[in-house]
């Protein structure tokens, strides 16, 4: 008898958790999926854009925030966690969502510039006083220097570093494919440490002293710097870098399930505001509307995805897929 | 150990010399110290690196609350289910001799050493938009994966042999004739269970909750794998530690992870109890 | 329900108990992971083959498995030790570190590796005093073992334990009787005994070491080739949407835990025999 109870009881309790869950979704919510240097911009643009909505239309709308690597944070999208708008890293990985059918191809075309309302480039992070001396990328291959970057097949800030490190070599006197990867084999045989993410090592670079230069996203690069001690790092910008667009959209399949397109679209198109940009520039993105001031050094020249490597899948397959470039880095000699 | 009134020399035979001894309870002691000692010290002085405030501070945090409640939900639904499902397997496979016995005993084995990486995956596998029935689940709008129920689910399986891993020893070692003699007395089964069986195993039964307990509160790469990481939904504990202290703040994440080692000791304290008890039981048999 | 299945025994319970254990079985276990077998079946056998025998997925194999068995080996020496001064010798503070004994069963394992790469990194408690003679821990293969001797430790010490408590005093009594010095008994009477548990312990640590993966991407610098485990293999073809990929390597890793967990069982019958 006691059995019985406690087995009704035991399903009671999951079947009201269950309804639970579905009765929170049911509430005037958003989930944006983002990748993991986004955190303390979206805190702040989230309240925001709460803030704007309410003024404009009198809804209460809360917006959920899910922070990742980028690749796992678009995996978890495919397999089902309901994102109403995903603001990923690069494209390759919303490129994937949409290839199963979650969001409409052409996606990237919706929103002004390549859909990413900041964008972003790679810099480097140093000990205080740059006791390496590191100005440009040409020094982060000289013998006894030691660089942190995350790995490239798992990070996709890792990729922004490969890239970059990559155009750099291509593009100087005499440059060409086979010399910019005789390049960046030099200079990954400087990296001690290939943490999953780009969190993980910023950790081992500034926790546990490792390396002397680590390759960062700007934004990354400050933040480090304004939580972890500013008399402790320097950040140096290379003359030449790349430009990192991380895009944004709406997941169609979703939003319009949740019949959230409405709130989802104006969300992102908030983006783009004066505010938007203000906030995007205060935590050293780059606004893409140049009359919003910002405190970035120039960078003199900038490769990009697009003229550089002819877009993402093509640069996703040459270099990071199985086999790729960054595979033969490492594969024994034979 | 009582050899009082042996010779010398047998007890020489007996026992290490003192020096031997010493030197080996030190070096017990320094490799306890160095693998185990100092992890846990090293949690604890972190999360009090900025003083009690700031520590308090950092567990009051909503995000940190909300973590703190799913922990508890997921584990008073996987507990008792495995609790359940222990006992019952337990009755089986050490009361009763069939073919296959050892292989079933496998196969509840086998979470204890499927990769955690592995056992989240697979249910991504099953309920994920691209599984075998999440397109269904959607059209009915049920969710399991990166929601509670496939936290829970992740947690019921990397804590699956905890229970019934412990009582069936206990329970093979006790035998069955207690359970006999009461049934020829003219107890029916139930009453025989509860009356006669349970109270023999209950040291043992509280033993393997605890153990459950304290994983179902601390895995983190299997519901790492299914929980979405939804800041104030679908974060455990374990997942918020990790989250804190990839936003830098240290502090706050040893701060929230001294809390599992809190449990941790707990749980070691009332595991001794515990054992002392099923001592105890199993020699008054 | 009284005497609903009759064997030769009176116990009542038998088909209800086995059949819901097989069911729950089913449902949480079985069920599950054949979803991984399934899901490599879309490989054809060439294609499983030459993904679970890449260069680097062997390289990955040889450094799990082998910074696996080393820390097993590890525990199964410092294990047999710890339990041994635990039930044999009295000194103060043995009841603490019985129980520290478990610590790692219900630590976190991200709080662990964090916590380890603290102590063991080159700037850590420990590991700025390793450094000047050239050891380093954390980032290297060392760090992965490390991680695998903490979590493995209380695997080896939990099974030995009852064994020694149960050896009976008489039977050391009797060899000191017969004239065997102290070293003698340890080796030719009481290894013996201890033999199949030590091996159980070193076969469940090792079990365990295999599949980890929280406590050791914090620690382990992740470099392929080098210190590259497993699990993270599984991870970064996930990350490459390669799930096929990733499910076949994840059915090698299975198929050896399965293996490694018959062969404890049956030590397990062999030691029980060994008892009677």
């Amino acid at each position: 008898m006691k059995l019985n109870k406690l087995i009704t009881t035991l399903t009671a309790a999951a079947l009201a958790l269950s309804t639970a869950t579905a009765a929170l979704a049911a509430d005037v919510t958003l989930l944006n999926v983002s990748y993991d240097p986004t955190r303390e911009l979206y805190t702040d643009f989230n309240k925001s854009f709460a803030d704007y909505w309410k003024k404009k239309t009198g809804d209460t709308v809360t917006i959920k925030q899910s922070h990742g690597g980028a690749a796992k944070q678009a995996r978890a999208v495919i397999d089902g966690l309901e994102a109403d708008v995903v603001t990923l890293a690069l494209a390759y990985d919303i490129d994937a969502i949409a290839e199963k059918g979650l969001i409409k191809q052409g996606w990237q075309k919706e929103l002004p510039h390549n859909s990413s309302p900041y964008t972003s480039t790679i810099v480097f992070l140093v000990r205080k006083g740059n006791p390496k001396n590191i100005k440009n990328w040409d020094d982060l291959i000289k013998p006894g220097i030691s660089v942190i970057t995350p790995n490239p097949k798992t990070s996709g800030g890792a990729r922004w570093n490969y890239l970059a490190a990559w155009a750099f070599a291509k593009n100087q006197a005499g440059g060409n494919d086979v010399k910019a990867k005789e390049f960046v084999t030099k200079l990954f045989k400087n990296v001690p440490v290939l943490d999953s993410g780009a969190r993980g090592s910023t950790n081992t670079f500034v926790q546990r002293g490792m390396g002397d230069v680590l390759l960062a996203w700007e934004n990354e690069a400050f933040l480090a710097i304004n939580e972890l001690g500013p008399d402790k790092f320097d950040i140096v910008t290379p003359p030449e870098s790349i430009l990192a667009e991380p895009p944004v959209t709406v997941i169609d399949k979703v939003a319009d399930r949740r019949g959230t397109r409405k709130v989802a679209e104006a969300y992102l198109n908030y983006l783009y505001t004066d505010d938007g940009q203000k906030l995007a520039a205060k935590h050293y993105y780059r606004p893409i509307n140049a009359k919003i001031p910002t405190k970035l050094a120039k960078v003199k020249k900038l490769y990009t995805i697009d003229k550089d490597f002819g877009g993402w899948q093509k640069a996703q397959k040459t270099h990071f897929a199985d086999g790729g470039t960054f595979d033969q880095i490492y594969a024994p000699t034979k | 150990m009582q050899n009082n009134g042996n010779s010398k020399a047998t007890d020489r035979a007996q026992t290490e010399p003192t020096v031997v001894r010493w030197l080996l309870i030190s070096v017990a002691l320094v490799f306890i110290a160095l693998f185990l000692m100092l992890p846990l010290a090293a949690v604890f002085i972190q999360a009090f690196d900025k003083g009690l405030s700031v520590y308090l501070d950092a567990l009051k945090e909503p995000d940190t609350l909300s973590s703190i409640k799913l922990t508890l939900i997921t584990a008073a639904v996987t507990v008792p289910l495995n609790l359940f499902f222990g006992v019952t397997a337990a009755w089986a496979i050490a009361k009763f001799t069939f073919p296959g016995k050892n292989l079933l005993i496998t196969f509840i084995d086998l979470p204890f050493s499927v990769s955690p990486v592995i056992s989240g995956l697979i249910y991504v596998l099953i309920f994920g938009l691209q599984g075998w029935i999440g397109p269904w689940l959607q059209d009915h709008d049920i969710k399991i994966v990166f929601a509670v129920p496939g936290i829970i689910l992740a947690t019921i399986f990397v804590t699956f042999p905890f229970v019934v891993r412990e009582l069936i020893p206990l329970m093979e070692a006790q035998g069955k004739e207690e359970e006999e003699a009461a049934l020829v007395l003219g107890a029916t089964g139930l009453q025989t269970f509860f009356r006669v069986t349970l109270p023999n195993i209950k040291w043992g039964i509280i033993y393997g909750v605890i153990l459950c307990n304290a994983r179902a509160m601390g895995e983190f790469g299997a519901v790492s794998v299914v929980s979405g990481h939804i800041r104030g939904m679908t974060n455990t504990v374990p997942l918020h530690v990790e989250i804190l202290y990839n936003e830098y703040n240290y502090t706050a994440a040893f701060a929230v992870a001294s809390l599992l080692a809190f449990l941790a000791l707990i749980t070691l304290a009332i595991k001794t109890i515990a054992e002392w008890k099923v001592r105890q039981q199993l020699e008054n048999n | 329900m009284k005497l609903f299945k009759r064997q030769n025994n009176v116990l009542p319970g038998f088909g209800i108990t086995l059949g819901f254990t097989i069911f729950y079985l089913s449902a949480i276990v079985l069920i599950p992971l054949s979803a991984l077998v399934f899901r490599t079946m879309g490989l054809t056998w060439g294609e499983f083959i030459s993904t679970v025998t890449a260069p680097r997925v062997m390289a990955s194999y040889k450094v799990t498995f082998g910074a696996a068995i080393i820390a097993a080996g590890i525990n199964a020496i410092f294990g047999v030790l710890v339990a041994w001064v635990l039930v044999r010798y009295r000194f103060p503070g043995r009841k603490i570190v019985d129980a520290l004994v478990d610590l790692p069963f219900a630590l976190p394992t991200a709080v662990a590796g964090i916590t380890l790469a603290t102590i063991y990194s080159s700037n850590g408690w420990v590991g700025r005093y390793l450094e000047p003679f050239g050891i380093k821990v954390a980032f290297t293969p060392l760090g992965i073992t490390l991680a695998m001797t903490f979590i493995g430790l209380p695997f080896v010490v939990r099974t030995v334990q009852p064994v020694i408590e149960e050896i009976e005093v008489e039977l050391e009594e009797a060899a000191a009787c017969l004239g065997a010095s102290r070293w003698q008994t340890l080796s030719r009477v009481i290894f013996p005994v201890l033999l199949p548990s030590i091996l159980t312990g070193f076969a469940l640590s090792f079990a365990r070491g295999v599949g980890e993966y929280g406590s050791i991407i914090f620690i382990a610098g992740n470099m392929p080739m080098v210190s590259e485990i497993t699990p993270l293999l599984i991870i970064t073809k996930l990350e490459q949407f390669d799930y096929r990929g990733a499910t076949a390597i994840a059915c090698v890793m299975l198929l050896t835990s399965f293996l490694m967990l018959m062969v404890v069982n049956l030590l397990q019958k062999w030691s029980r025999r060994y008892a009677e």
